[in-house]
């Protein structure tokens, strides 16, 4: 199974997303793109605040899971292409750590992709954050099922 | 040998990303145990995955050569 680029080490660029739009101005049979963006929350948790969510994952499993959910997206949706990206490291409040990236002849299957691919990542990829409070002192961030 | 690896806050707790042990055909539910005891984890705080998948019924399998077994806390991408 092709592996895909996925793992983005610190956060993800704004410039880096403009890029990624542009690549596909060559591709004349997408109709519309769908983009959804993670961003790492200033969480109030007992009186202490977020600074930022160190990530790391398991990788080579990771990376598997994502070829599995794209060939299962292609499969269940009419899409043109779909990129998936994650950061890895230390992510402030405020910058972006996830970023899904949908085409498709038509605007119907892009919103459904999308929401497809966030979810499932949420849930089957296994990416993990230390969320590190203001004061260095830091807890384990767990995905809400 | 056998690979187990471990990651985040159990990494954490074990003061260890990755360990080597020898083969032995334990079955896995077995190796789990061991490591249950020998780092005084929680059995609800992880899942166990096996060669990249995920392992439902760890009675089930019999550990192979050069397997990787990983311990895995709750996910938390996005």
């Amino acid at each position: 199974m092709k592996k895909k680029t996925v793992f983005i080490e610190g956060p993800i660029s704004p410039s880096f997303i403009s890029d990624s739009i542009a690549k596909h101005q060559s591709k004349h049979s997408i109709g519309g793109h769908n983009i959804f963006l993670g961003q790492v929350r200033a969480d109030e948790i007992e009186g202490k605040t977020v600074a930022a969510i160190d990530f790391t994952a398991y990788e080579d499993m990771a990376l598997e899971q994502i070829a599995e959910i794209r060939e299962k997206a292609f499969k269940t949706f009419d899409l043109t292409c779909m990129h998936i990206y994650h950061s890895l490291g230390k992510i402030k409040a405020g910058e972006l750590c996830f970023f899904v990236f949908v085409s498709a002849k038509h605007s119907k299957d892009i919103y459904a992709a999308t929401e497809y691919l966030v979810n499932i990542v949420k849930k089957k990829v296994p990416i993990f954050g230390k969320e590190i409070f203001e004061d260095d002192t830091h807890q384990w961030k767990t995905n809400i099922k | 040998m056998i690979t187990i690896k471990y990651f985040g806050m159990l990494a954490e707790h074990t003061k260890c990303t990755e360990e080597q042990m020898d083969f032995k055909a334990l079955k896995l539910s077995e190796l789990v145990q061991d490591l249950k005891v020998k780092y005084q984890l929680n059995p609800a705080s992880f899942h166990v995955a096996l060669n990249h998948k995920l392992v439902q019924d760890s009675e089930d399998v019999t550990l192979q050569f050069q397997d990787e077994i990983a311990l895995l806390p709750p996910f938390a991408g996005g």
